[in-house]
């Protein structure tokens, strides 16, 4: 038996581009997600970076009139020819710039997706809820009010509920479009801690418009520009004056974006 | 006066736009009230002339001398009847064609032709949807004359306008929330059953039941469908062929002979009455169903 001496990935992308029809959202991307890693994308507006994670849980299927070429492939699976849709998106959870809490109570929104997969045991969702619940920070402060609307809650409070929710499913990646949009900063540094901690046990790619944050948190970076994934490389490098092109400097600098 | 004083007074220009906001506020006031006018007309004269006529008997009785005299039960019965069996036909399907087409349909030519079709339908005259009424349900599905083919008919006429209705209350509900739900792995019918649904139901069935509630009113549709002139007991299956009080209505004011100037009146009035109280039940209900805010 033969071992590689790489793990392989988890997520693995080649020749990705996108349409909305006419116009260009992204073209050409290359790049691999390992197990375990936070993969950071940065890069200014209309870069492709929430276009790029659209495709990745295949939620093209639902903009008509969004047009996805290449090859995504998760956990092994070419993910345009999964044909159980719902499975494949059940393993990856999303987190959208803006908080959604639906309209359910905060326990109902945790426990939806459980219920969804089937599950009626009502002690084992309970225990799923809180646990979510208390991974995303959020315990403490709904504790006592379960059954109130998630959909009341503060920004910063129904974002960390989102997570919860995209943890209930249990995934083995989450997507996070720029979180931090809607979220005050003690929030944000409090889901930061959490996303540090989640990496023990899935993988995050991070989209983020906070060059910092992806310094933070992330193992390895992209640089999206246009459409085009400048580059990609370890963090460390990439903000230790390690950029390759002189695009990214120029980002991490701050002299355009 | 230093600079700062004069920050806040009025230039020329601002006082002409007050002066026109002013005159564009009363304007639009003067015409929302003007259309209180019609409304209470009607009411007050129809109060004024029909309340003598509005005896318990008038309700309770069945009419004699061909709605001369007598009252109006038969016809009232037979009115919530027809009002039902319409209720009961259209909720179901327009429903389930407004869910099809909010939440499954692609703009493709297809919805498109289908969405045409429904705007088109809601400006067909009644009097031709009672056409099709006596051809599809009293001879095609041999319904014969009957509260089942008149309560059908009424279904058919208000579908279109159930349609539209039901699809804006399922609109409403955010975009968002569908976005978030289906990337959870959710199917559209789990969205639509845990999400869409319980958001809207409250709009849904007041909508439905306004809709439905107009047509209580409508003559051409029942009267060659299953409303009779004259029939003194009250319909007791959907078999059956009932008085119904627009029909009634239409009977004792320009049919019969010899009627004392309050009946038509008072039979205006309960038809009113009944609308009327049919709106507040559905306004209990939604009051019942939306509770709280929920976003």
């Amino acid at each position: 038996m033969t071992t590689s001496t790489t793990a392989p990935a988890l997520l693995s992308v080649r020749g990705l581009s996108i349409r909305y029809d006419d116009k260009v959202a992204l073209q050409g991307v290359d790049l691999d997600v390992h197990s375990h890693e936070i993969f950071g994308i940065i890069g200014p507006a209309n870069s492709g970076k929430t276009s790029f994670l659209r495709a990745l849980n295949r939620m093209d299927e639902f903009m008509p009139h969004m047009r996805v070429d290449g090859q995504i492939t998760f956990a092994g699976r070419d993910v345009r020819t999964v044909r159980n849709l719902y499975a494949l998106r059940s393993h990856i959870g999303v987190v959208f710039p803006l908080p959604v809490g639906l309209p359910l109570s905060i326990f109902d929104n945790v426990a939806l997706a459980p219920r969804l997969r089937g599950e009626r045991n009502k002690t084992e969702i309970a225990a799923t809820v809180e646990r979510c619940l208390r991974r995303a920070a959020l315990w403490d402060e709904v504790k006592d009010r379960l059954h109130s609307l998630g959909s009341l809650l503060s920004g910063g409070q129904q974002q960390r509920l989102t997570i919860a929710r995209a943890l209930s499913q249990e995934p083995e990646l989450l997507l996070l479009d720029e979180f931090s949009i809607a979220v005050d900063p003690v929030t944000t540094m409090r889901i930061e801690e959490v996303l540090k901690e989640l990496r023990q046990e899935l993988t995050i790619v991070l989209v983020t418009n906070l060059v910092q944050q992806a310094r933070r948190l992330a193992n390895r970076t992209a640089f999206f520009l246009g459409g085009r994934c400048v580059e990609i490389a370890a963090t460390e490098e990439l903000f230790g004056g390690g950029a390759k092109d002189p695009r990214t400097t120029d980002y991490l600098e701050g002299r355009f974006g | 006066m230093t600079a700062l004083d004069t920050t806040f007074l009025p230039t020329a220009r601002e006082r002409r736009a007050h002066g026109v906001q002013a005159v564009v506020r009363t304007g639009f006031l003067a015409i929302t009230l003007l259309l209180l006018v019609p409304v209470l007309g009607i009411l007050a004269v129809l109060v004024i002339e029909g309340a003598p006529a509005m005896t318990p008997s008038f309700f309770l009785d069945k009419p004699q001398k061909l709605g001369a005299a007598g009252g109006i039960w038969p016809a009232l019965v037979g009115t919530v009847w027809m009002t039902g069996v319409a209720l009961v036909v259209a909720l179901p399907l327009g429903v389930a064609a407004a869910i099809y087409l909010s939440e499954y349909a692609r703009d493709t030519w297809l919805t498109r032709l289908i969405n045409l079709a429904i705007v088109n339908l809601a400006g067909v005259p009644s009097i031709v949807h009672a056409l099709f009424g006596v051809g599809a349900f009293v001879h095609f599905l041999h319904f014969g004359e009957s509260i089942l083919a008149a309560g059908c008919t009424l279904a058919v006429m208000t579908l279109p306008v159930v349609i539209v209705a039901t699809r804006e209350s399922l609109q409403a509900v955010p975009r968002s929330f569908r976005d978030a739900c289906w990337s959870m792995g959710a199917t559209r019918w789990q969205t639509i059953r845990h999400i869409v649904l319980p958001n809207s139901i409250s709009g849904i069935l007041t909508g439905l039941i306004l809709v439905v509630c107009r047509a209580v009113g409508e003559t051409a549709p029942i009267m060659f469908t299953g409303a009779v002139f004259l029939r003194l007991v009250p319909p007791e299956t959907v078999f059956d062929r009932s008085m119904a009080l627009s029909f009634h209505l239409y009977t004792v004011s320009t049919q019969v002979t010899n009627v004392p100037r309050a009946i038509p009146f008072a039979v205006a009035l309960t038809l009113i009455l009944v609308v009327l109280s049919m709106n507040a039940i559905a306004i209990a209900f939604r009051m019942k169903l939306r509770g709280r805010k929920k976003w």
